[in-house]
């Protein structure tokens, strides 16, 4: 029973988180972003970000390679679909499984050292596989022309249970090919299993482990804990959530390339994590759609849809106006991504969850007193 | 192991080291007996604090070697050592800054229960009500019970060093280690420490203490080791170690008489 029992508190968060992302399609209408291939890639960047968060966030090793076993995640996935079913399952299966082999690894060996020496160990790692994937092992990855399916892939299972069918099949579940708005619906399940894992992760003791190595290593060891196996299994869990994220990537479509491997995506999901807040279980996936947003939606804008949100403004006016707001918006979308960041960072190094607790304890402020604080000392 | 009157628990033989040509440690024989608390004393640089480190494992000796209960320490790492039965205290507290006081005494006796790895995610920390209550109770002997859910980083320093002492309890150690417990403490909060750890004494438990403050020593040490110039140069009863002519002349270059104020 307690495999599954998570405090009541936890209880209340996973019910209104998943009603969040159940509601996306509703919710994400008014801003301009509920469409399938949109919403998935919002879903499947979260479960990325909450994995990355569990090695990041609770132990405090910061990885630059993590895109390395997103990437892995999504070659086997396609290896799946390839060479035994368009089936979702077992292309989650292998894809969590090959992506831990290899943090196992590569985790392994990083973790001998700490620190940027471990953040410049992991972009190292990451940059080796990108670079193999691209030259030595084009016979596993196809190279530049990215991994996809064929009409002549073998499908063992699949096409001992049914005839082939004209054209390239799309993945799915039992039999049952993914169409329309299922596929989010399967990416947003699995999304809500994930952050239910990292919940549990984050109120068992295992997870008060991690956060204690973050806090002080030295008084770990002298309490007799082995803080090196604790830290590799946080980066081997981290690892198989961007496994899993670089499968979900192969079923919605079933395509994988070495630009998921590349050093920006490693770097992208850091930036989730710290524009969320680090450490919180929810901030991530604020982050991941924050990012998201911004590079998808908000890099559309162009100056008509600008001269309509402007209308209001005098008609001189309004081309100033423009021309200033459309060097951060369209092609500079960046530019105010990095802006935002830049003020998080400075104002708010919690991330977007440290200002929602300010907004909360300014409301309650009366009552959050700490008793101790207020205690006089004994004289010294 | 056992002998017929006492039972030597830790062992120190032979101990020397060398840090390139200075001799920090030459020749040390240690015997600390069940039981009894064991003060080490000496003026600053005597090596009592490198003493302490080769014994918890944070330093190799260039020879010799030591026992505990029969294992031998030397070469181990400080997680092994601590799984023997050792813990320590250090001279500027070891806590975990992050996170609150409970959390910080209870992962201690995760350590105890469940060994030095175990992941551990089945059953919540909420869940956990046996380390949850052992916590509580220690707390409530160092007097820390009501900062029970503050920030452990927010602890005045005295705190601080009471909660790192509870860490260490909630182990039930065969060896307590304490570098300085009372070093820069007002007098009042040095009392309530000495109080405490008398209280500890009466439970049994075998402790190791480095300490500057001689009212500290002489009103908890069973036996005193003096060490300068990385060498014993007296052992005995406080009181004998009080009125040696030796002890002064190498402690306060012969200027004073050692007093417990």
């Amino acid at each position: 029973m307690s495999l599954f029992a998570i405090p009541r508190r936890d209880l209340i968060v996973l019910a209104l988180f998943s009603l969040v992302v159940l509601a996306m399609p509703i919710w994400l209408q008014p801003l301009g972003a509920a469409y399938p291939a949109l919403m998935q890639k919002f879903v499947i960047s979260a479960v990325f970000a909450i994995g990355f968060n569990i090695l990041f966030g609770l132990t405090g090793y910061l990885s630059f390679g993590h895109a390395a076993f997103l990437g892995v995640g999504s070659y086997t996935a396609v290896w799946s679909f390839k060479l035994l079913t368009m089936d979702a399952l077992p292309a989650m299966v292998f894809a969590v499984i090959v992506s831990g082999l290899f943090a196992l690894i590569i985790g392994y060996l990083c973790l001998r050292r700490s620190g940027i020496y471990f953040s410049i160990l992991t972009l190292a790692f990451a940059q080796m596989c990108y670079n193999l994937a691209y030259s030595v092992l084009t016979p596993i990855t196809n190279g530049e022309t990215s991994l996809q399916l064929t009409l002549s892939d073998p499908r063992v299972i699949d096409s001992a249970l049914a005839p082939r069918g004209a054209g390239l099949p799309s993945a799915g579940l039992f039999g049952h090919a993914f169409s329309g708005l299922e596929g989010f619906y399967f990416c947003a399940v699995v999304l809500i299993i994930a952050f239910f894992v990292a919940q549990k992760i984050f109120s068992s003791p295992f997870g008060m482990m991690l956060r204690a190595i973050k806090s002080n290593q030295t008084r770990m060891n002298y309490t007799g804990f082995n803080t090196r196996p604790y830290a590799l299994t946080a980066f081997v869990i981290s690892g198989m959530y961007a496994g899993l994220a670089g499968a979900l990537f192969a079923i919605t479509d079933p395509l994988a390339g070495t630009e998921r491997m590349q050093w920006t995506a490693s770097g992208e999901v850091v930036l989730m994590t710290i524009l969320g807040g680090v450490g919180t279980l929810v901030g991530p996936v604020i982050g991941a759609w924050l990012i998201e947003y911004f590079e998808n939606i908000f890099s559309a804008f162009n100056e008509q849809i600008l001269h309509r949100v402007f209308s209001w403004v005098p008609e001189g006016a309004q081309d100033f106006v423009v021309t200033i707001v459309s060097k951060f918006v369209g092609e500079g979308w960046q530019l105010t991504l990095g802006l935002l960041f830049m003020l998080v960072v400075i104002f708010m190094p919690g991330g977007v969850m440290e200002g929602v607790r300010r907004i909360v304890s300014l409301f309650n402020r009366p009552q959050r007193r700490d008793p101790g604080a207020m205690r006089v000392q004994p004289a010294e | 192991m056992a002998e017929a009157t006492r039972n030597i628990v830790l062992h120190v033989s032979d101990v020397h080291k060398r840090f390139g040509g200075l001799h920090a440690l030459s020749d040390i024989d240690l015997e600390v007996e069940e039981g009894k608390t064991h003060a080490i004393i000496g003026p600053n640089g005597a090596g009592k604090s490198t003493l302490l480190n080769v014994i918890v494992g944070r330093l190799a000796p260039t020879s010799g070697a030591v026992v505990f209960d029969g294992q031998v320490l030397t070469g181990r790492k400080p997680h092994q050592i601590n799984q023997l039965g050792v813990a320590r205290v250090f001279q500027t507290p070891e806590i975990f800054p992050d996170l609150t006081v409970l959390q910080n005494v209870m992962a201690p006796a995760f350590a105890k229960r469940d060994g030095a790895f175990r992941i551990n995610i089945v059953r919540a920390l909420d869940r956990e009500t046996e380390i949850r209550e052992e916590a509580e109770a220690i707390l409530d002997d160092v007097g820390l019970i009501d900062r029970r859910d503050s920030h452990a980083g927010a602890l005045s320093r005295g705190d601080k060093r009471r909660m790192e002492l509870a860490m260490c309890l909630i182990q039930h150690p065969r060896l307590l280690l304490l570098d300085e417990p009372t070093a820069g403490m007002s007098r009042h909060d040095t009392n309530t420490t000495i109080d405490l750890l008398k209280k500890i004494k009466a439970r049994g438990m075998t402790k190791v203490i480095i300490e500057h403050d001689m009212h500290v020593v002489f009103s908890l040490a069973d036996k005193i080791s003096v060490l300068s110039g990385g060498r014993i140069i007296a052992e005995g009863l406080p009181d004998d170690v009080r009125n040696s002519p030796k002890v002064q002349e190498a402690y306060l270059g012969g200027a004073h008489r050692l007093e417990a104020h």
